[in-house]
């Protein structure tokens, strides 16, 4: 429950980005906010499936690649159509420079 | 509240008017037999896919949850503007204080003798339905027409093993609305792909007997088919609107509210044409289910008394093998173009007006390559940003620091 796992240096992502983290046959995004804290969630958008990481970061929203779909990233919620089911939410630590997330 | 058309744009519009507050009774009209669903998927997914299925904008649970009253299968057939009811073919009839229009677009019917039940063309879930049971492997498809439905559908009729040929009268495939480079790389993806593409021929004949399409071209070619789908652009349906006696413009001629010129009735989504803001006000009527969502949303407030002018800028997607599209705004507003190449293949062309602002972007590329950069285009168009070509050109460049610009 409480596995810690690396996903990268805590310089390999931008500000106000994110980037894609595979783990295990899972697939994860990982932020960097604006304000420099970092946060996690699953990988694909609850509507089709894609790539979170494809898409943009804008303040605390990601937005799909896709079709424009949008979460807050820090909470996971769905913010308006075409997405209505939530993104689950990770905790994210930073350690020694580098970016861990729980996985459960 | 009353909605005529359960499709994109009524579904999203009924959902918005709960989502504002409103607690009045609110009525979404439909003549098809389902919740609102997603069209896309229909020329896509839902053709490749094992089992077809709807992917619905919103259950029977969640509107009545909403306590959103869907009325399907039942066609309005007359609005009564002065006594604000509107006539249903089931005999009813339903008071409005508010009417949206939101009834969308139907294929273009191919005015031509000779066409039978092995003719068929695609809109709806049903329409799918009876394509994809003749796309097996082996099957020969003539697809009429090389615009994006026709185009997403010959992808998929060849990712399940049918055999098919694209017939375009124009000297090109997709000639509206994507530049030519662009239309290139998609027509050598399909060639890549099996697809046999004649372009620059007319019809100069079909015969269908139920079981076979025998197809002439202007060039006297002959094509033989197990099924021929047309897919040669779409009407709006506006015939409710005219006879009620408002104004008809290549749609349903609407303000920058999306209000006709009676102040109770809206219209929005595929039906309806509407100045566009970003580019002085030019009349445009878009068959884009991003606009179909936006719209629907916008009338939701408009009705709601918000007043709201209509702002977005135009944004369209289509998926063709492993390819995406995306283009924002009307690349016909550019004169000149700033080409941005991006990794794996991928490029976005800029169109520049010519006082240097940027007017839409169109990208393509495998997957998601150019989601993001179309996005932080879109953008630029929306602020009427002038950004330096240069700085356009080079992937080096980062778009989003244009904007902050
Ligand atoms: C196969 C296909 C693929 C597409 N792919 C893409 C894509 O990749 N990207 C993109 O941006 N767009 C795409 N589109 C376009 C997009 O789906 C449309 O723009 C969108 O559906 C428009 O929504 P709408 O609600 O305005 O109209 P519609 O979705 O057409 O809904 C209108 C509804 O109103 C009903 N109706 C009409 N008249 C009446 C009446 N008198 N009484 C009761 N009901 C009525 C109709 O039956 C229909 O159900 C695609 C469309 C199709 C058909
Ligand atoms: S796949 Fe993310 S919004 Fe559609």
């Amino acid at each position: 429950m409480s596995d810690w796992v690396e996903a990268c240096a805590a310089g390999d992502i931008d500000e106000e980005d994110v980037i894609r983290f595979d783990h295990a046959g899972r697939t994860f995004a990982i932020y960097r906010s604006p304000d420099d804290e970092y946060f996690a969630t699953d990988g694909l958008c609850t509507h089709e499936k894609v790539h979170l990481a494809d898409g943009l970061v804008m303040d605390d929203i990601i937005e799909c690649p896709k079709h424009n779909g949008r979460f807050n990233y820090k909470t996971g919620d769905a913010r308006g159509a075409p997405v209505c089911v939530n993104l689950k939410t990770y905790p994210v630590k930073i350690d020694a420079g580098k970016v861990l997330i729980q996985i459960g | 509240m009353v909605i005529i058309g359960a499709g994109e744009c009524g579904g999203r519009a009924a959902l918005a008017i709960r989502d504002l507050g409103y607690d009045g009774p609110v009525t979404l009209v439909g003549d098809e037999p389902h919740p609102p669903y997603e069209r896309p998927p229909l020329s896509k997914d839902a053709m490749t896919g094992e089992a077809p299925s709807i992917k619905a904008i919103a259950t029977d649970a969640l509107f009545a949850e909403r306590a959103i009253r869907h009325i399907h299968s039942v066609r309005a057939v007359a609005i009564d503007r002065v006594a604000h009811t509107v006539q249903l073919s089931d005999g009813s009839s339903l008071p409005y204080d508010k009417l949206l229009l939101a009834t969308g677009s139907v294929p273009r019917q191919l005015p031509m003798p000779g066409l039978g039940s092995r003719c068929v063309y695609l809109r709806t879930f049903s329409d799918a339905l009876a394509i994809r049971a003749h796309l097996s492997a082996g099957n020969r498809v003539a697809i009429i027409g090389g615009g994006f439905i026709g185009l997403e559908l010959a992808a998929s009729a060849r990712k399940l093993g049918a055999a098919v040929t694209v017939i375009e009268a124009q000297p090109r495939i997709l000639m509206r609305g994507v530049p030519a480079e662009i239309a290139d790389i998609i027509h050598k993806a399909h060639e890549a792909e099996g697809v046999s593409i004649r372009t620059g021929q007319g019809l100069a004949a079909i015969a269908d007997d139920g079981n076979e399409v025998a197809i002439t071209l202007t060039d006297g070619q002959k094509i033989d088919a197990d099924l021929a789908v047309i897919g040669i652009g779409a009407v709006p349906v506006t015939a409710l609107a005219a006879e009620t006696g408002l104004a008809i413009d290549n749609g349903i001629a609407v303000d920058e509210h999306l209000r006709t010129a009676d102040p109770d009735v809206f219209a929005a989504g595929d039906c309806c044409s509407f100045p566009l803001a970003i580019y002085g006000g030019r009349r445009v009527r878009l068959e884009a289910w991003r606009n179909a969502q936006e719209q629907g949303a916008l009338a939701a407030r408009n009705m709601l008394d918000a007043d709201e002018a209509h702002a977005a800028v135009p944004w369209f997607w289509s998926d063709q093998y492993g390819l995406t599209l995306q283009i924002a705004g009307l690349s016909d507003e550019g004169k000149s173009i700033v080409r941005r190449d991006l990794d794996d293949g991928a490029f976005i062309l800029f169109h520049l007006a010519e006082d240097g602002r940027l007017v839409a972007a169109s990208g393509i590329g495998p997957g998601n390559a150019v989601a993001r950069d179309i996005r932080l285009a879109e953008m630029l168009i929306a602020k009427r940003a002038k950004p330096a070509p240069e700085a356009l050109g080079s992937q080096a460049v980062k778009l989003k620091s244009l904007l902050a610009a």
